[in-house]
């Protein structure tokens, strides 16, 4: 289990039932990295900011992260965490690698409407 | 009235998480400002087996550690921030944040850290994850069986190329002199392995792809000669950068971009003092960072009993 303090997603049903339960979310698939620990804890200072969205987190190395890594919005993503987001279940965008807090802010903005909560 | 604090520090990795458990220790009323996660280049390092007193740890472990120690001495921190302004001769000294947001210190310690220098060409930002990478730990399986290219000639650079030789087909490295600034050990092991190629005197040009990283392009620094290599992937291994963009306006800074520090980590600026990564110094270790910061700390400490 990844050492942040999101809600961890340990199966794939259990990423199935996340994002049909939820209308917005954040997903970031990694490892304990240098390129990954960055992203769990711009998720964690953003979740008080964005109640409207659930952020979690998948072990990348879990088998059961396959809907993630075999999504084909994460074609050609060679560098971890992968990184997805959900509206209505649906995924509306990923990104490949570290980002940076203004970036991550940047999608949560455009891809989810305070307004609609 | 805003809140004036004794000490502010911006940055939390080593040095400034140890300046702040110093400060905050010794009751200085102490808020760290970190633009990125708490543990700065720390949290880049996957095992430490050199920092005295402790056998093996992760970098992530160590850093979560000296967050902790600083927050039960009552160090404040806000981490993922942005650094957007400043004056720092004025008395208090000021610190904006996200552009709405002010903080105001009797003192400040710099410990920005420094952040891994990139090569500036185009497709370097666009592939980023997609065949461009600063870390063969992350990423090297991805590249199994693939070519790829590797840039640099430190010891990172030699050690991570024969490292991705356990996946990749092929490894090119490409160095920008004709000697590499690895130590002997490093090159003589690159250059034993039959799986790494040599352009030397050469320079990434251009990367080029559609869904992720399809050729580089080299340039024969002495002749002008430009190669175009079929390859999967670019790995970036050229050391790191001071993070102190801005700072030339208030503190004096090298011709590298490090803050120039005296024997107890003052600036040029009264009041302001630097440690870690950022400084002018020989040695970047997360010991000398942490002994950076402890100085500086304690040197504020001294300022602000004087002043």
């Amino acid at each position: 289990m990844l050492q942040t303090n999101l809600t961890h997603i340990l199966t794939a049903s259990g990423h199935q039932k996340l994002i049909e339960e939820n209308e917005n979310v954040m997903i970031c698939c990694g490892r304990m990295g240098p390129m990954c620990i960055p992203v769990y804890g711009i998720m964690e200072d953003l979740e008080p900011e964005y109640p409207h969205v659930k952020f979690a987190d998948m072990e990348f190395d879990n088998p059961e992260s396959h809907p993630i890594r075999n999504a084909p919005e994460c074609k050609g993503f060679m560098g971890i965490p992968f990184t997805v987001y959900y509206r209505n279940g649906k995924l509306v965008k990923a990104t490949s690698s570290i980002q940076s807090m203004p970036q991550v802010k940047s999608i949560l903005d455009a891809q989810f409407d305070k307004k609609q909560q | 009235m805003p809140e004036i604090f004794d000490i502010i520090i911006i940055g939390g990795g080593p040095a400034g998480l140890t300046a702040g458990i110093y400060a905050s220790r010794a009751r200085m009323k102490t808020l760290i400002l970190n633009e990125g996660t708490v543990g700065g280049q720390l949290v880049l390092t996957h095992e430490i087996a050199n920092y005295p007193g402790v056998e093996s740890t992760s970098g992530f472990q160590l850093g979560n550690i000296m967050k902790k120690q600083a927050l039960a001495f009552g160090c404040k921190i806000k981490s993922n921030i942005q650094v957007t302004a400043f004056e720092y001769s004025a008395n208090p000294k000021m610190v904006e944040i996200n552009g709405n947001e002010q903080f105001f210190g009797r003192s400040v310690i710099l410990a920005p850290g420094g952040e891994p220098r990139m090569i500036h060409v185009p497709g370097e930002a666009e592939f980023k994850g997609r065949g461009v990478s600063y870390c063969a730990t992350c990423d090297g399986d991805f590249f199994t069986g693939k070519d790829i290219v590797v840039v640099g000639g430190g010891n990172s650079a030699l050690e991570e190329a024969v490292s991705l030789t356990k996946y990749a087909r092929n490894v090119a490295i490409v160095h920008q002199f004709d000697q590499f600034q690895a130590f002997p050990y490093a090159v003589e092991e690159a250059k034993a392995n039959p799986r790494i190629k040599f352009y030397m005197e050469s320079q990434v040009r251009n990367i080029f792809g559609d869904d992720s990283v399809k050729q580089v392009e080299i340039e024969h620094l002495p002749t002008g000669d430009k190669t175009m290599l079929a390859v999967d992937g670019i790995f970036i291994f050229i050391g790191y950068v001071a993070k102190t963009q801005g700072f030339e306006k208030c503190v004096h800074l090298n011709d590298r971009g490090e803050i120039i520090v005296g024997t107890e980590m003052q600036t040029n600026v009264p009041g302001v003092f630097a440690a870690g990564d950022s400084i002018a110094k020989r040695y970047r270790q997360v010991t000398t960072a942490v002994a950076d910061g402890t100085i500086a700390a304690l040197s504020a400490i001294e300022y602000l009993r004087t002043n």
